[in-house]
């Protein structure tokens, strides 16, 4: 298809049989091709779509995997080492889902630390913003399924430290988890579920990824300066500017995922999960994969059991309440001088968790666990309604055209180039 | 959850005896080896003479469950050579039309013969403790080839102040300095057929590298294509970034 063709001057008759029907070529013209998109974004806008493409490839290789997985506590190790070593290929399928994960959470941090920065979460882009914690909880719940799957000694013991937590809630506690391990430890039934769930939930993460693009293509993205378009001239339609923009980004993002897979590709893992699990032999650390490093600190900062579990997911759940946690009315960090300084504390202060997450809890890392898990929750709760009541903001550009063409060589404006 | 790793640890002490308890060990000797770097690869006399080493020394107590005798083809030997190696072991098939399980000589589709039955025996044999299996044991362990040729190389005398059970032998490198396994290399051991000297220190190193192609036998190729698709892609980008300009020349 032509883009840019009005879809009623579809010329191929079967094109405009189904067109009569179904509007699905107008759908795409209007959603991949002419959909307005903020002419400002920065390289930072890369990596939702960067996201998206890495959920296909996780999904991909996922299906590949489990054609020749066996999810069988007798089974399991042997059969993923026979996809390293007798599937053509398999190794190489195996590394891509294996560090896939690791670029997923990656890449999605990055996005989720993009919007934190420019304030992307605001009115009217909340409900977007919901969306995509349910994302990030769905993805972590798959990550650690998956990781139980190769049934390794830091699958086992993941496992039986995770489910473990949900022991802390109190009267039905250990009933739930009874219940989660389908017996009275982690056996098999447990990794039954967890390959049946770990196969599913991809595909209601991509409905919900679907939700999360009817939720932006609402209101469009937003956009560095973090003030709405004001007419045609602050927008370039997404074809072909933000799709090249996309591919180049893909490309080099596929330079430093390959640089793993075929490199590294045990380097974000742990090495006890090439020794079969072995309920009997417990790992001198069990830690968690990196990515849940800074949410481990934070239980285990706290000395209560319960608690720990509380604010481990308090620790989530309050990035979903962060639109309405931050009453500043201003978005973008550009023009707020004081939250720009404390957003970069408190991205420091995510990477300490993840460091402390991983070093044994005692002596002077329990403390750093504590003082940063305490700061990651002033940061939501304390820092931004307070700092959005008295902050001097700086004052805002009249347009995303003016801001931008001010320093350009100067485009008329009020033309959003067409492409042939 | 702490009291539960508690609980596991004092299970693990028990289970494991001193031996495997939580403790200290020295950081490895970094070696240089072939297969280091994007550009490494197996140095297959190396693979053969520990390949030797394994099967005269190590395999009397270790298994390798990953490793078929035919997988030695990777490796550089014949055809004629693997069916000879697989020759020298009697393998249990069965069972047969009359419902009798049947020793038989090994074929070169067969994985490498295990030295005990199942673990019970195996710990049966060594005084309690279980001789791991080898296939994986370079990816299994933290910095996995130097820690093996460290541990091999690296037993010697307790030092003072410092007792070592029963049965078991001082070496800092192993994770709380006693380990159940005796010094398993002796100078000429083996006589490897390039005459190379069978030192200790030798055969440490050549069974290392043949353990770490076994743990990655995919090693070679994934390196070769991991050049290439690096390459590729970097052009690649080169060239979309080329687009990614050109396209957007009217918009800046």
């Amino acid at each position: 298809m032509a883009h840019g063709t009005p879809p009623t001057q579809l010329t191929n008759p079967l094109m405009r049989w189904v067109e009569h029907r179904m509007p699905v070529f107008a759908f795409m013209d209007q959603h991949l091709n002419k959909y307005p998109t903020p002419r400002n974004l920065n390289y930072f806008w890369n990596f939702g779509s960067l996201a998206g493409i890495i959920l296909v490839i996780m999904i991909v290789t996922g299906i590949f995997l489990a054609m020749n997985y066996t999810a069988h506590t007798d089974y399991a190790f042997n059969s993923v080492e026979r996809i390293m070593r007798e599937v053509n290929y398999g190794w190489l399928i195996r590394y891509i889902h294996m560090n896939g994960a690791s670029m997923f959470f990656i890449v999605v941090y990055i996005h989720i630390f993009r919007g934190l920065y420019y304030g992307s979460y605001k009115s009217p882009r909340e409900l977007l913003w919901i969306l995509g914690v349910v994302i990030f909880v769905l993805m972590m719940a798959t990550a650690f399924m998956g990781y139980v799957l190769p049934w390794g000694q830091m699958s086992f013991w993941g496992a039986t430290v995770i489910t473990n937590l949900f022991s802390a809630i109190p009267v039905i506690g250990p009933e739930i988890v009874v219940w989660m391990w389908g017996g009275f430890s982690v056996d098999n039934p447990t990794l039954n579920r967890f390959f049946a769930l770990h196969f599913l939930l991809p595909f209601v993460i991509v409905g919900v990824v679907i939700l999360h693009l009817v939720a932006l293509h609402t209101h469009g993205s937003n956009n560095p300066l973090g003030i709405d378009k004001k007419g045609p001239q602050d927008a370039i339609p997404f074809h072909p500017y933000y799709t090249v923009k996309d591919m180049f980004g893909f490309a080099v993002f596929f330079v430093f995922f390959a640089a793993f897979v075929f490199f590294a590709p045990n380097y974000l893992g742990h090495p006890d999960n090439y020794i079969p699990a072995n309920p009997l032999v417990t790992p001198a650390h069990i830690v968690p994969e990196w990515y849940f490093l800074p949410f481990y600190a934070i239980l285990r900062a706290v000395p209560d059991k319960l608690g720990g579990v509380a604010l481990m997911f308090g620790a989530i759940a309050v990035l979903a309440v962060a639109p309405w946690l931050d009453t500043s009315k201003v978005r973008s960090a550009a023009f707020r001088p004081v939250y720009k300084i404390l957003f970069w504390v408190f991205a420091v202060c995510c990477v300490v968790l993840g460091w402390v997450g991983a070093m044994p809890a005692e002596g002077i890392y329990l403390t750093i666990a504590r003082i940063a898990s305490a700061y990651y929750f002033i940061h939501f709760l304390v820092i931004l309604p307070i700092l959005g009541k008295v902050e001097r903001t700086l004052p805002l550009p009249t347009s995303i055209s003016a801001a931008v063409l001010k320093q350009g060589s100067g485009m008329v404006a009020g033309a959003p180039a067409e492409k042939p | 959850m702490r009291r539960m790793i508690l609980a596991a640890a004092a299970a693990l002490t028990l289970v494991a005896g001193p031996a495997l308890a939580a403790g200290e060990a020295e950081h490895p000797r970094q070696q240089k080896w072939s297969f280091d770097g994007p550009f490494g690869t197996f140095d297959r006399g190396a693979l053969q003479r520990g390949f030797l080493v394994y099967k005269e020394v190590c395999s009397s107590c270790h298994a390798m469950q990953q490793k078929a005798y035919r997988h030695l083809a990777n490796i550089g030997f014949s055809e004629e050579e693997i069916r000879a190696i697989a020759a020298g072991y009697k393998v249990m098939d069965g069972p047969n039309d009359e419902g009798e399980m049947f020793e038989r000589t090994a074929r070169a589709s067969d994985r490498f013969k295990r030295p005990f039955a199942n673990e019970k025996a195996a710990r049966a044999a060594n005084n309690g403790a279980y001789p791991v299996d080898l296939s994986l044991i370079v990816k299994a362990r933290h910095d996995g080839a130097n820690y093996l040729y460290s541990l091999l190389t690296g037993y010697k005398a307790p030092p003072p102040g410092k007792t070592v059970g029963e049965g078991m032998h001082y070496n800092p490198y192993f994770p709380g300095g006693q380990i159940a396994m005796g010094a398993p290399l002796n100078a000429d051991a083996v006589t490897f057929a390039d005459n190379t000297p069978a030192t200790v220190e030798q055969m440490a190193k050549d069974v290392t590298s043949f353990l770490a192609w076994a743990a990655e036998p995919e090693m070679e190729s994934r390196k070769r294509m991991g050049v290439q698709v690096m390459l590729f892609l970097i052009v690649l980008s080169g060239m979309l970034y080329a687009v990614k300009r050109k396209v957007w020349a009217d918009v800046h």
